[in-house]
């Protein structure tokens, strides 16, 4: 649906994304992670076709977005970061402009906007003025035009910025709602967002990709190995001793989170063994007390930092 | 051609829903007003338009910038011009819109001056030819100075910037017959050719000349070209 081939820009002689290449299937929701300034806002703008890449070739729906520019155009629904609106219209009347620049009949247009305002619950503030409304109701507005006209593609910009708490979590529960229909790209830099809402993640560090995968197995890949934390009741030491000693298993730390009468450890074992069962097995049969033994995953944070600052553990 | 027309009705709302089109129609009222009483109650008082539509061609030159400086400027600053540009909307489509808005309020606030013409006609027996003459040059001079004010908001995103570059480059272009007297031969008639005053001249005297009337839409065209020509370069800064 979305596909980028080498896409490289230059503002002046900054390279602000070098030869970024991926695609996005149909129906797909892609998260596109990144720190500040690393480049994201001008990848939507370029897939957009707001600004055309220096070189590289974007298409959308198959419509190359620089040479095909409106017929690409007429597949996007676009939320820029800003969420630019003009502020003196009611949000009717923005909708209704909106709708009538991309082309939909008035009936048509007329029974979305009672359908957008709906699920972006704008139903109290349909006639009010844009400039009255605060910062979250601004953003559901942005995304109403976004939505309006039923695009294939969602470019989405930052879309939990700058707006309150329960706000962010409406905000996401709506792209979730909005997920099956759309092949959506959704930039940020909040590492949580992505993981519940993304099936995969771009993540991109000075205007270029650094990793693709999904937000799972991100981890996983990264580290090279599957963590275990272990609570059980047993003498510190020996407990470690006897896990060391198994197969597959890499390592054995203690954590520093003290339990009451119980112990905590972190054991890293060779991924897609079966050290899990062994372990569990061993405390049993030791006559300790399991409590817990689950499988922990890299936090989105770590892999973030991990990327960022040490590129090699990539590749 | 829909996409125009949109354009052109959300602008036209602009106008009236922000006190713009009020402040600068009345302006233009009031100020063409004196003139006309100051023309029709003068010891030689002729039951014709020359004087006011003359002081009218002035003022535009002050007033179009303040109809157009918001146009493209606003989109800049707002950063709606980003959603507008990504809608699938043509870059002359949107220029052309927005252009026509202001032809049309400036065409509505000079229709409002009619009155005058009907007092004339009320009280005395003016010459009909010449009043469309001048008419007809002021709205030629005015969409040549919308043309100039459109292409000054597409530079910046500050309005005032806009309304200042727009009022210059019109002074200029109609003051330039004083400059054209400083120099002989060729140069003189270069820039005497360039003068918008110099174009007026005709109309103000009842003659439509089509050369005055070529200069005045080949302004206009140019300028329109210009705009859409800086709309599409920004997309490459």
């Amino acid at each position: 649906m979305i596909e980028l081939e080498n896409v490289t820009k230059y503002y002046g002689d900054f390279p602000a994304v070098t030869d970024i290449s991926f695609r996005v299937e149909r129906g797909e929701v892609l998260g596109f992670l990144g720190p500040n300034g690393a480049g994201k806002t001008t990848t939507m703008k370029i897939v957009t076709g707001f600004i055309p890449p220096s070189s590289g070739k974007v298409t959308i729906a198959g419509y190359d977005v620089v040479s095909d520019s409106l017929e690409a155009r007429k597949h996007i629904g676009y939320l820029p970061e800003t969420v630019p609106l003009y502020t003196d219209m009611s949000v009717e009347e923005y909708l209704t402009f909106m709708g009538t620049i991309r082309g939909m009949e008035r009936k048509k247009l007329n029974s979305r906007i009672s359908d957008v305002i709906e699920v972006c619950r704008l139903e109290e503030y349909q006639s009010s003025h844009i400039s009255k409304l605060s910062k979250g109701f601004r953003q559901r507005v942005g995304i109403a035009q976004a939505i309006l006209h039923e695009p294939d593609v969602l470019i989405l910009d930052e879309p939990t910025i700058g707006i309150d708490p329960i706000q962010i979590i409406e905000t996401r529960q709506l792209i979730k709602d909005l997920a099956g229909d759309h092949t959506v790209i959704i930039s940020t830099h909040i590492l949580p967002e992505v993981s519940m809402l993304c099936q995969r993640v771009i993540i991109i560090h000075e205007g270029e990709i650094v990793a693709v995968d999904k937000p799972d197995n991100l981890g996983t890949r990264l580290r090279g190995s599957e963590r275990v934390e272990l609570e059980l009741n047993a003498p510190v030491k020996e407990a470690t001793k006897a896990i060391k000693s198994l197969e597959d298993v890499v390592s054995v730390s203690t954590t520093d989170s003290e339990k009451d009468n119980s112990t905590c450890l972190l054991i890293d074992t060779v991924t897609g063994s079966n050290a899990r069962a062994n372990i569990a097995s061993t405390v049993v049969n030791k006559g300790w007390d399991l409590l817990t033994i689950k499988p922990i995953g890299m936090t989105l944070e770590e892999i973030f930092v991990s990327l960022t600052t040490n590129e090699e553990t990539v590749q | 051609m829909k996409n125009t027309w949109a354009i052109t009705v959300k602008e036209c709302r602009a106008y009236f829903t922000t006190p713009t089109a009020y402040i600068i129609g009345a302006m233009f009222l009031v100020l063409t007003g004196i003139f006309f009483v100051n023309d029709v109650t003068s010891p030689f008082a002729e039951a014709g338009v020359r004087g006011f539509t003359n002081w009218a061609s002035f003022f535009t030159l002050f007033l179009a910038p303040l109809l157009t400086m918001r146009l493209l400027s606003e989109e800049q600053k707002l950063g709606t011009l980003e959603l507008l540009l990504t809608a699938p909307v043509r870059d002359w489509e949107v220029v052309l819109g927005k252009y026509l808005a202001a032809l049309s309020l400036y065409g509505a606030t000079l229709a409002l001056t009619l009155y005058y013409v009907v007092l004339l006609y009320w009280f005395g027996d003016p010459d009909t030819g010449p009043i469309y003459s001048a008419y007809f040059g002021v709205l030629l001079h005015g969409s040549a100075a919308l043309a100039i004010g459109l292409m000054a908001s597409s530079l910046t995103g500050n309005q005032i910037i806009s309304a200042v570059v727009a009022t210059a480059t019109l002074l200029t272009l109609s003051f330039i017959d004083q400059v054209a007297e400083l120099v002989d031969g060729i140069g003189q008639d270069i820039l005497l050719s360039l003068s918008m005053n110099d174009h007026l001249l005709d109309f103000r005297r009842g003659i439509i000349d089509t050369s005055n009337v070529v200069y005045f839409i080949s302004i206009t065209a140019i300028f329109i070209f210009l705009t859409i020509r800086f709309l599409e370069t920004r997309r490459w800064r």
